[in-house]
Formats: structure tokens, C-alpha cells, sequence
């Protein structure tokens, strides 16, 4: 009996395969409620950390509150929300956006910062107006950095999102807590494993994405 | 022309970056701001393109306040050029050139057919154009950043410290390309520097600016050595200020003597021929007649030259072309005390001594201000 055995059987299960609480639709679920946090978070984390970086005002208050978001336990706050709003999408959404929009803000808002003031203060003076300088100058070259935040917001969406099971929501959360809870381990290590590896493959998405996205001329000089 | 009227700088602070400045900048020359650090000459710059406001006074261009025109649209009628060049690491060559004619709603093609010319005239192997700036050297970059300045062709070009960060080779490379360029185009360029010797070879007129931001003297480089207003732009100009002004009288009026020149294959009675009492050494030119060195004429052997026993000839100068200050240093760094000047192609044309230079520079003081700029 160890890991890989529990492994083993669990995905050859052929029952595991299909219906409703099979891994494809606890995938798809589980895919669902990431891509809106993420979504939500990005939302909210990408333009307010552009323009904080642009301006290089409010570092301050950003950090504070980033800070502040990242001390609050977001199981705590699911049940919290739980406890306020009921069943639904809603009170999952809340800890995983709180949990997610710290290292977006943050990382965007240092990636702005970090960027060469000589191009800029050049793009500027041949009469760039700042929506331009911001798009055209700052964000290709912040760009890696950006997406680097964005990375890490989203694997620890996807790794949080187990959480929605608690409020018997789908995902793949439910192979984790319903198997602790009939005390079959083979759907607790399948339902881990399952959250693994869509951690890596969040991981070459990203990668995917910014050998697409960044310029050769930004990704070679960093 | 841009005309700088009693235009003051203060800070919030309190501090005053330029205080009263007024200066008339001519139209198709180079005007060169140059000053000890926080002389308020970057700040003169960036306020010509708005980049800071004047705290009092009005800055005009061809007659009209400059800031009673759109900003941007003043900015894309300056080209820009700064320290380390600012380019855009994310766009290749080509596009960083195309950049303004791009914003000026230029198509594409249009526009990178604009600077691949521009790489050309700039001294850039178009090979470059698809690369990346940081695949460029540091002097490579600075030519993108001219290139990309003048890509609109716009009349006015300000330039901030733009060769500062390259080594001395290779900044006296971009300042003759801008010279030559300059000839060609005809900009009116505002130049900063700290560098004084940079702004005597590049400058039409000179602004000397002192600490706190005042104007100390301003005038044409030549001037600024013969007459300096102050003890401040004496001490500014440095200690050899008087060797300096000698690159501005021409080497043309040398009395060059083409007697004491003799080929390697000379003859025995060609060499006795060529030797005179008041001539001590005799220059050996190699067949084409380029020099390859002194020699006392005993000491010449006919057909027989032992071209390693002969005392060097120093740096020739372009007889005509290079200033007396080429000549003289010629001449000081022979041996012999001669200098050789040669023609385009390397040739000698005649060799002049120590004391027919100073002559030459005694008779050019004499001259006085009708002299007019050499460069080299």
C-alpha cells in the first residue's frame, strides 16, 4: 500500500471516468472556477497595479493592503462568506480572489516600476502621450515580470479551488474531501494528484504564453 | 530660430536650475549648452520640448510661444536624443527608427523604407534592422538613436549628453558622423554636454553656463578660447587653451618646401643635390612618395636606404585641410622638429619646421577674428 498503488487504481477505475463525479466533469469544474478567479482577480490586480506603477504614486497603500489581503486565511473566509451568503459560486470566489489579487498587484506594480526610465523619458519626449507610453513602452518590457504574477496567482487558485467542495460545490476538491470522509485514500491521493498536475500544466501555459507574448528583444536583454 | 527669453527655473524646493536665461539660438547650426554639473544645461534642453515648464520667461520657436501649440505635436517636430540612446529593447532597429513617423500616421511600409535610409545615413549596416538592441553595441545604440531622432525630419533636434556614455573612440566617431551629417542636413540642434572639448568641436556657438544656472559667456568657440568672458570660463576652458585655439586657423598659409625629399631608389647625386646647408635633415618617401622617415643626409647610402635606421616622422598632417594645430603637432613630435604634410592620399606635398609654424601662428594671431573654424 503506498502512493503510487492508490494512484494506480484510482485512474484505472473505469468508473472514475465518467458521470458526474467523474475526472472529467470534477476537471472542467475545477478548470471553471480558476479561469473566473483568475479572471476576476486579474480584473481588479492588472490595472490597478499598471497605473500605480505608471504613476509610481500609491506604492504605499498598494503594499499595505496586499499585505493585508495576504494575512487573511481563506479558508476562514469561506466559511465566513459561507455563513453571510449561502450556497453559490459567490463565497468561493471571494477567498480565491483575495488569495489571488496580492501577487498580481504587487508583481505588475514592481514590474512598472522596474522598467527603464531612459526609454520612457525618450518616448516622452518625441511626443508619445502616456496611454502609448504605457502600452507601447512600459508593459512590453514589464511584461515577463507581469506574467510571472499572474503565474503564481493562478497556482494558488488552482490549489485553493479544492476548497469550493467544502460548500459542496464540484471540483476536485470533492475527490479530497469526500474521500477523507469515507476514508477511501484512493480518491484522496487520485483527487491530489489530479491538483498537481493541473499545477504544472498551468505552469507551461504560462510558459507557452510568454514565449508567444514577449518580445525576443525583452525575453534575451532580462 | 529658438529664442530663450529671461527663462527662469524654480523648484518647489527652491532651488533655481536656470535663473534669467536669455539665449537666441540660430537656425541650421550647432548650438552647444556646456557647464559644470547643475548648470541647469539639461534643464535649459528639456524646456525647449516642454519636457519641464519654465517657472518665468517664454521660450519661442520661429516667432511663436512654443506653448501655445498641442504638446505632443511641438514634441514630434524636435527629434530627441539621450544619453544611452533610450531605445525600445522590445522593438528591433527598424521599428525603434519608424517610431515617430509611425505616430505620425505614416503606413507601415512607408515608414520602415524611412529608416532603413536613415540606418544608412547614420553610418548603420542595414543587416542591423531586424535586430534588437541589446544584440548592438553601446555606439551602434547612440546611431540608432539619431536615426530614430531625425526618422520625421523634423527641423529642430535636441540633444542631451548623447555621447557621454560611449568610450573616447568611439565617441569621436559619432561626433565627426554628426558633423558630416549636420553638413547634410542642416538641423538646428541644441547640444548638451560637460564635456568642453565636445563642445568646441561641435559647436557653432557655445553656452557656457555656470553653476545656479547662469549664462556665463556666449559665443562662437573660437572666441570663447581668444577672449574668455571670466575667470569662470577660463578655468571652464582648461590650461591649454591657447594650443586648443590653434584648431581654428588653417594650415593653408604654411610655407611647405618640397627640397629636402628624397625617394628610397634616389641616386647618390640626386641625394647630394636635395641637400642644403639650411635643411639638416632629409624626409625618405617610399616610391608612391609616401613618407617613411627622416634621415641626417650623411648618413644616406644611395640604392642602399636601411628604411629601420631612419628617425620617425610623427603624424603628417593634411596640408590645407587640418589646422595649425595638426601642423604644430607634427612638428613637436618628430625629432627632427619637422613636420610633413601630405595630400588625400598620403602623399607628401612638403614639410614645414617648428619655427615656420610658429611663424604661421604668430602672423593667423595677427590676422585676428577673421579666421575661420577647421576641424581636425
Amino acid at each position: 500500500m503506498n502512493v503510487l498503488h492508490f494512484i494506480n487504481s484510482f485512474f484505472s477505475d473505469s468508473t472514475h471516468w465518467h458521470g458526474y463525479d467523474g475526472i472529467p466533469t470534477r476537471l472542467r469544474e475545477h478548470v471553471q472556477y480558476s479561469l473566473i478567479a483568475l479572471a476576476i482577480a486579474a480584473a481588479i490586480g492588472l490595472p490597478v497595479g499598471l497605473l500605480t506603477g505608471h504613476t509610481g504614486r500609491g506604492g504605499n497603500t498598494l503594499s499595505l493592503i496586499a499585505t493585508a489581503a495576504r494575512a487573511l486565511p481563506s479558508f476562514g473566509l469561506l466559511v465566513l462568506m459561507f455563513v453571510l451568503i449561502g450556497f453559490g459560486l459567490v463565497p468561493v470566489m471571494i477567498p480565491l480572489v483575495v488569495l489571488a489579487v496580492p501577487p498580481i498587484l504587487v508583481t505588475t506594480y514592481e514590474a512598472m516600476r522596474s522598467v527603464d526610465p531612459s526609454p520612457v523619458d525618450a518616448a516622452r519626449g518625441m511626443g508619445m502621450n502616456e496611454a502609448s507610453v504605457l502600452f507601447q513602452v512600459e508593459l512590453p518590457v514589464a511584461l515577463p515580470l507581469i506574467l510571472s504574477g499572474l503565474r503564481s496567482a493562478a497556482i494558488q487558485i488552482v490549489s485553493t479551488a479544492t476548497i469550493a467542495a467544502y460548500v459542496s460545490l464540484g471540483g476536485l476538491g470533492r475527490y479530497i474531501i469526500d474521500g477523507l470522509y469515507q476514508k477511501n485514500y484512493e480518491k484522496v491521493v487520485g483527487g491530489a494528484t489530479l491538483v498537481a498536475g493541473m499545477a504544472l500544466v498551468t505552469l507551461g501555459v504560462f510558459w507557452g504564453v510568454s514565449r508567444l507574448a514577449v518580445s525576443p528583444g525583452v525575453r534575451r536583454s532580462n | 530660430m529658438i529664442r530663450i527669453d529671461s527663462v527662469t527655473k524654480r523648484y518647489p524646493d527652491g532651488t533655481v536650475a536656470v535663473d534669467q536665461l536669455s539665449l537666441d539660438i540660430p537656425d541650421r547650426s550647432i548650438t552647444v549648452l556646456v557647464g559644470p554639473s547643475g548648470c541647469g544645461k539639461t534643464t535649459t534642453l528639456r524646456m525647449i520640448n516642454r519636457m519641464i515648464d519654465p517657472s518665468e520667461g517664454t521660450i519661442s520657436l520661429d516667432g511663436a510661444d512654443i506653448t501655445k501649440q498641442p504638446v505632443n505635436t511641438l514634441r514630434r517636430s524636435m527629434g530627441y536624443v539621450i544619453q544611452n540612446a533610450g531605445l525600445f529593447q522590445h522593438r528591433t532597429i527598424v521599428d525603434n527608427i519608424a517610431t515617430v513617423p509611425r505616430m505620425l500616421g505614416w503606413g507601415k511600409e512607408k515608414a520602415r523604407a524611412r529608416a532603413t535610409e536613415l540606418m544608412e545615413r547614420v553610418g548603420l549596416d542595414s543587416a542591423l534592422a531586424k535586430r534588437y538592441p541589446y544584440q548592438l553595441s553601446g555606439g551602434q545604440q547612440q546611431r540608432v538613436g539619431v536615426a530614430r531622432a531625425l526618422a520625421a525630419d523634423p527641423p529642430v533636434l535636441l540633444m542631451d549628453e548623447p555621447f557621454s556614455a560611449v568610450d573616447p573612440v568611439v565617441r569621436k566617431g559619432l561626433q565627426d558622423e554628426l558633423l558630416r551629417l549636420q553638413e547634410e542636413l542642416g538641423k538646428t540642434i541644441v547640444f548638451v554636454t560637460h564635456d568642453i572639448d565636445e563642445a568646441i568641436k561641435l559647436g557653432t556657438m557655445v553656452a557656457v553656463l555656470r553653476t545656479g544656472g547662469k549664462l556665463a559667456q556666449f559665443a562662437p568657440p573660437a572666441e570663447l578660447l581668444s577672449d574668455p568672458a571670466d575667470a569662470f570660463v577660463e578655468d571652464f576652458l582648461g590650461a591649454d587653451r591657447g594650443i586648443r585655439r590653434l584648431s581654428f586657423f588653417s594650415s593653408a598659409g604654411l610655407d611647405l618646401k618640397t627640397s629636402p625629399i628624397v625617394a628610397v631608389d634616389s641616386t647618390a647625386e640626386q641625394i647630394a643635390e636635395r641637400t642644403a646647408p639650411d635643411v639638416p635633415y632629409l624626409l625618405v618617401t617610399d616610391l608612391d612618395g609616401r613618407p617613411l622617415g627622416w634621415s641626417e643626409p650623411g648618413a644616406l647610402t644611395a640604392g642602399a636606404v636601411d628604411t629601420a635606421q631612419l628617425l620617425p616622422y610623427g603624424r603628417p598632417f593634411a596640408a590645407g585641410k587640418d589646422s595649425l594645430r595638426a601642423a604644430l603637432d607634427g612638428a613637436v613630435l618628430s625629432p627632427t622638429g619637422w613636420a610633413v604634410g601630405v595630400d588625400d592620399t598620403g602623399r607628401v606635398v612638403g614639410v614645414v619646421s617648428q619655427q615656420a609654424v610658429g611663424e604661421a601662428i604668430r602672423s593667423a594671431h595677427a590676422a585676428g577674428r577673421s579666421s575661420t573654424k577647421v576641424l581636425g
